[in-house]
């Protein structure tokens, strides 16, 4: 399980000390400190390749670093087994990413429950309800996702990373292949969905429709 | 609970292909359930019919078809054997029981058997009403007769002459129920049987009537392979004619009258025999059968009083019949499994009569049979390796176009492991529609083909059974469909999720 986090880091939803990463001898990563609080929202801008994605990866504990530590909350994701990471992650994080990847079986409310079941939460249907309603999706709430247009699934994608309340939003080229419009009310929306459930939001994307959107900007550039 | 009702809405994404699965995976099971299923109850039934009797006495000829005929009555019997000679081995010392049995006539398909009670406790047949017979010419039915013909006690039938439908009619002597018997689930069911003077005296009567058209008939049944079952009544009937006179000539040259006073028609019985051979005339006939109605009057009643075994049955038969009546098998149990190395060698050896042990013909037969069905249980399995591999190529051609799915499944929280369950358990979920489409489809056919067996062949066989080793197929069909799904489980298993992420 999870060190037990002191109060200090626990303030904290990302604490990161001393991190880096490669690829074979290619490194990728070096990040020397880097902190977010609760519902605090942060964009990660970058060029293409210039590690913003494995960045992103290292927080939900997709990848493993070659040095430092990542807290989570206080604990220090890089100490945790595989299950363990996929039940934290699972509890405490939500994630949206460019291509949405919403389960084609399934109606929409059947794909925000599932996120609700997979984080280990009980089933709460009025806050379902309520994320359908919120986010303008309600109507649509019993159809598949290949009725939807590209907003009404991006919003379905919002409410699933949102069900089951993270502390942690992680969202990746979230508006890369929207139009101006949808593409500011995705980020609105985002941002909107986080700060009223008190979580964090970390956006990473090379889109520069983002900068001045959130309440931080992180600039990374490829390491040489 | 979450993965059961992912996986079922995953399969009806596509439903054509889950359909052919399941039907291909349904129709192999449904063919192993059946041939299975066909088999328990073909050896089952074969043993049930058979069981008590250790040898079939019989003419010589196929010792299957003599088994056929006699115990299953699912063939004609080679030929007819003379009393006197079948006696013989009823009274050896290591027969325990002896049931003789006379075949030739039917009624619907049903074959009339003339034999003595102990043939109906053979099979622990219970009277569902009436009685047993106690004089010539009346009959019980075996439960599935009186269903299928809607008889019972009272009803008055004709038999038909020879073993398969569609013979001459003896309507001048009609059969009269007195019994139905409870259903056994054994050949019984499937009998109408009577006493063996009721089988002889129909042919007596036969002999001196139709022999012209029973010559025509044998004509007829040649052509269908049924010569044997047919022309050996001919032969019964003259035999059986002359029994009677000579018994009567016998009682004449003492010079006493018969008791019925037909002395002078009694010679002429006699001569009409040594001459003529069956070509009796009307009067002769007639005599014939007032005689042989006190006969066997005095003989059932014998019969229908000997309550304690079958050797006395036989003893019976052979002390009241002369040396030619013939009978179509006899039907013995060994007093001692000793006798089985040396009774049918000796009988074998005797040269006059061929003897078949039922346990071994069932054996040669249930080998010829198990070669075409082992042919077709390895066409079922072929069936089921087809519907597995199809089931594994589903899977696995998914798999690259649910490769982001799966990984946004890792970021939901699912674990390796239960990305692993959820594909297993697809792959397991069409493998378990198919199986229990299977398993209801060949227990179906086989009731189907179990209620065709009874109406035309009255053979006893059900859908309504589970066989021990079913549960053994389930649980190994239950097994193939997981291992069809074991290679795309573990391709899931190893998503590189943030490579797939990160692809796009």
């Amino acid at each position: 399980m999870p060190e037990v986090a002191d109060s200090e880091t626990a303030t904290k939803v990302i604490d990161i000390d001393a991190l880096t990463f490669s690829y074979g001898t290619r490194k990728v990563v070096d990040l020397d400190q880097f902190q977010l609080t609760p519902g605090e929202s942060i964009a990660v801008i970058g060029s293409s390749g210039c590690g913003k994605t494995t960045f992103l990866h290292l927080l939900a504990g997709l990848l493993k670093p070659a040095t430092g530590s990542i807290r989570i909350l206080g604990h220090d994701i890089t100490k945790m087994s595989g299950a363990q990471l996929d039940r934290f992650r699972g509890e405490h994080m939500g994630m949206v990413f460019q291509r949405l990847f919403l389960m084609p079986a399934l109606s929409v409310r059947q794909n925000i429950e599932l996120a609700q079941r997979l984080a280990r939460k009980p089933r709460d249907e009025a806050r379902i309800d309520a994320l359908l309603e919120q986010l303008g999706i309600a109507e649509f709430s019993h159809h598949k996702p290949r009725m939807l247009s590209q907003g009404q699934a991006q919003r379905v994608a919002i409410a699933r990373a949102l069900v089951h309340s993270p502390a942690l939003v992680l969202a990746d080229e979230p508006t890369s292949a929207l139009d101006d419009e949808h593409a500011g009310q995705a980020l609105t929306l985002l941002k909107e969905s986080t700060a009223a459930v008190g979580a964090a939001l970390l956006v990473v994307t090379h889109d520069g429709r983002v900068r001045g959107q959130l309440d931080h900007e992180f600039n990374m550039s490829p390491l040489s | 609970m979450t993965w059961l009702r992912l996986a079922l809405a995953n399969l009806s994404l596509s439903p054509l292909t889950t359909a052919v699965n399941v039907l291909l995976m349904g129709l192999g099971t449904a063919s192993i359930v059946l041939l299975l299923l066909a088999g328990v109850q073909l050896a089952e039934t074969m043993s049930r019919d058979a069981k008590g009797i250790d040898l079939v006495v019989g003419a010589q000829g196929s010792p299957v078809q003599l088994v056929l005929s006699a115990v299953y009555h699912a063939d004609v019997p080679p030929g007819n054997i003379k009393l006197n000679e079948a006696q013989r081995w009823a009274d050896d010392s290591r027969v325990a029981t002896a049931i003789p049995m006379s075949l030739g006539d039917s009624f619907r398909g049903f074959r009339i058997v003339g034999t003595t009670e102990a043939y109906v406790d053979l099979y622990d047949a219970q009277l569902g009403t009436g009685r047993i017979w106690s004089e010539p010419m009346e009959a019980v039915l075996g439960s599935a007769v009186a269903e299928a013909a809607a008889m019972g006690v009272g009803s008055t039938f004709a038999g038909a002459h020879g073993l398969v439908e569609g013979g001459h009619s003896h309507d001048a002597e009609p059969y009269r129920v007195v019994g139905v018997l409870a259903p056994t689930g054994t050949v019984i069911d499937r009998l109408v049987v009577t006493s063996l003077e009721s089988v002889w005296e129909l042919h007596d009567e036969e002999g001196a009537h139709d022999h012209d058209e029973d010559h025509a008939e044998e004509d007829h049944h040649e052509e269908d392979g049924s010569h044997e079952a047919e022309g050996h009544h001919d032969e019964d009937d003259h035999h059986h004619e002359e029994d009677h006179h000579e018994g009567e000539a016998r009682h004449d040259e003492d010079g006493h009258h018969d008791e019925d006073g037909h002395h002078e028609e009694d010679h002429h019985h006699e001569e009409d025999h040594h001459h003529e051979e069956g070509h009796h005339e009307e009067e002769d006939h007639h005599d014939h059968e007032e005689d042989h109605h006190e006969h066997h009057a005095d003989e059932d009643h014998g019969e229908g009083d000997d309550e304690h075994g079958h050797e006395s049955d036989a003893d019976h038969d052979a002390h009241v019949h002369d040396e030619d009546v013939e009978i179509t098998a006899l039907l013995l149990s060994y007093r001692s499994p000793l006798a089985a190395t040396t009774l049918p060698l000796d009988i074998n050896a005797a040269g006059a009569l061929q003897a078949a042990a039922p346990a071994m013909e069932i054996s040669r037969i249930l080998q010829l049979v198990g070669v075409g069905m082992t042919a077709l249980g390895a066409f079922a399995w072929v069936l089921v390796a087809t519907a597995a591999l199809s089931i594994f190529a589903a899977l696995y051609g998914s798999l690259r176009a649910r490769r982001g799915e799966l990984a946004m499944l890792r970021c939901l929280g699912a674990s390796r492991l239960e990305l692993l369950l959820y594909l297993i358990v697809e792959g397991f979920l069409m493998s378990l529609l198919g199986v229990t489409l299977g398993f209801l489809a060949g227990h179906g056919m086989m009731e189907l083909v179990g209620n065709w067996l009874a109406s035309s062949r009255g053979v006893v066989m059900t859908g309504w059974l589970w066989a021990p080793t079913e549960t053994l197929l389930l649980l190994g069909l239950f097994l193939v469909g997981v291992l069809s799904a074991i290679v795309p489980a573990i391709q899931a298993y190893r998503t590189d999720v943030a490579r797939t992420l990160a692809e796009g």
